[in-house]
């Protein structure tokens, strides 16, 4: 059986003694992407966080490719997060900087790339994403969609691992939703890539996913299959999709 | 009478002398702690700027641009402070001492007070304001934006990225323009000393040379390099510790202002304190 790249055991995170994940456990196997749902504020957001050690865990373990995550300190932190790449669900943007230097970011940080391979390896990810040329534009200049393209080229850029999606789709039309729902799709079954996508865009969930987790009340209510979540036979699960259940 | 106005009435009556002195020195003190605890966060931050200035490599072309935004752009506005300081110094100077019979001495005093405090203080000021508040804004508008986090989720160090170039610059730019101002505020003094007591330029000068001494111009430019240290660490602090939206990125700006200002009048006090012991 293939080991899995990411694993959670048994994960509790609170703040200010409000428990927002309570005892979670997951898997995810190389080159298959695995969306976590669940209404807003159910902590979906936090579980990447954790992943990527931008904030401790309270309780349990999180291992990436062997590696317990938990256990590393900032310097072997920053080492461990080239390999994953990030999707914010802003965007997040540097401002100050145009589309280039945005997606060349994560290269220069991996260093011992010259300017031309750092050019090229640029211009074939933006090409990924459909927006060849951006380059020379700022992230004012960029609706909505294209920033969320030019996020998803700035994640890729360094050739991570994984790719973790923090509600990649929100805020866009149905065109631009399936444009990034694309991509993702692309960069699963083209370069292999395993993802983690965050999302409660239904449509987009059944176009990119392998298998669903449905976070509700601080815990995964249910963990399967596209088919398996598709079918709704679980409660939960189909309370979620229509509608029944979710943060106010 | 109303209930409202009876209880406002009876209220200081119920706080008998002691009491009253207890409770204005627990709100001073709640004061004093906050300030305290503020300043403990920029001092960290100060040491961790220093840390990472080790083991990180320095990204030159960052360190010019800001050079650019926080030395060469504020230069207009230090400049334009110091000759209206320097002007209206003299003008004030020769009514007063007019009276005398002893404007000729203008110039020394004009030379001496521009030199050692004015210059320095004005000038790391206007600092604060234009450059403190625009870095707490920016570093602030990059936290509430998720930028500093994706700058950490790229495994990279948002301190070594935003805050060493900033504090470094600051530290270099601010005694550079202090020199700036320091020339510039004497030269506004001799114009309206020459204007308004028919004294030459020469004499002025003359007169600047025999009493300003080196010892004057480093202490006062000296003072120059820590007021610029506070300047950038305060308003990278600032910005870091952004939090509420919009809304927080301005009060993080308007607060950069207020405690830089602060923090340079009482730093100084000490800080002269201390050149006057060497």
């Amino acid at each position: 059986m293939t080991e899995a790249i990411i694993k959670f055991e048994s994960v509790s995170k609170s703040f200010d003694g409000k428990n927002i994940l309570q005892d979670i456990s997951f898997e995810v196997f190389p080159g298959e992407t695995f969306c976590i749902v669940g209404g807003s504020g159910t902590g979906k957001s936090v579980a990447l966080k954790l992943l990527m050690g931008l904030m401790p865990v309270d309780e349990g373990k999180i291992f990436f490719l062997g590696q317990e995550v938990t256990a590393l300190n900032e310097r072997e932190l920053n080492k461990m997060r080239i390999k994953i790449g990030m999707v914010f669900q802003s965007a997040a943007l540097f401002d100050s900087m145009c589309v280039y230097d945005n997606v060349a970011y994560p290269i220069r940080e991996l260093g011992g790339y010259s300017e031309d391979d750092i050019a090229t390896m640029v211009c074939e990810k933006l090409a990924v994403v459909g927006l060849s040329d951006t380059a020379s534009l700022f992230p004012a200049d960029l609706s909505g969609g294209m920033r969320k393209r030019v996020g998803l080229a700035r994640a890729i850029a360094a050739n991570p691992e994984v790719i973790v999606y923090d509600e990649p789709t929100t805020g866009l039309d149905p065109a631009n939703v399936r444009r990034v729902d694309e991509r993702v799709r692309l960069l699963q079954e083209k370069y292999k890539v395993t993802s983690i996508v965050v999302s409660h865009d239904m449509a987009s969930i059944y176009r990119v996913a392998d298998r669903v987790a449905l976070l509700h009340e601080r815990t995964f209510g249910f963990i399967g299959t596209l088919s398996e979540f598709k079918k709704a036979t679980h409660p939960l699960v189909k309370q979620f999709i229509h509608g029944e259940i979710g943060a106010e | 009478m109303t209930d409202k106005k009876k209880h406002k009435n009876e209220e200081p009556q119920e706080l008998t002398v002691q009491e009253s002195i207890q409770k204005i020195l627990q709100r001073w003190g709640a004061v004093i702690w906050d300030f305290v605890d503020y300043m403990g966060g920029v001092a960290l931050l100060g040491v961790r700027n220093f840390q990472v200035l080790f083991v990180y490599p320095l990204d030159f072309r960052y360190i010019i641009k800001q050079a650019y935004e926080i030395g060469v752009k504020s230069f207009t506005l230090t400049s334009l402070v110091a000759i209206f300081t320097g002007m209206v110094m003299a003008l004030q100077l020769i009514v007063g001492l007019k009276r005398f019979g002893l404007e000729l001495y203008t110039g020394q005093i004009v030379g001496v007070a521009i030199t050692r405090e004015l210059g320095p203080v004005l000038t790391a000021l206007m600092m604060a304001s234009r450059v403190g508040s625009g870095i707490a804004a920016e570093i602030g508008s990059m936290e509430v934006s998720e930028q500093i986090l994706a700058i950490r989720a790229m495994g990279g160090s948002p301190i070594a990225k935003l805050v060493v170039p900033r504090i470094l610059v600051t530290m270099v730019v601010t005694p550079i323009l202090t020199v700036m101002s320091i020339c510039i505020g004497i030269v506004g003094g001799m114009i309206v000393t020459m204007s308004e007591a028919g004294i030459t330029s020469r004499f002025y000068f003359d007169q600047i040379k025999s009493t300003v001494q080196v010892y004057d111009f480093l202490s006062g430019v000296g003072k120059t390099i820590f007021f610029g240290f506070f300047i950038g660490a305060i308003a990278c602090y600032q910005g870091l510790n952004t939090t509420k939206g919009t809304k927080g990125v301005g009060d993080a700006t308007t607060k950069t202002v207020v405690i830089c200002s602060i923090v340079i009048f009482i730093s100084d006090f000490f800080l002269t304190k201390l050149f006057l012991l060497f």
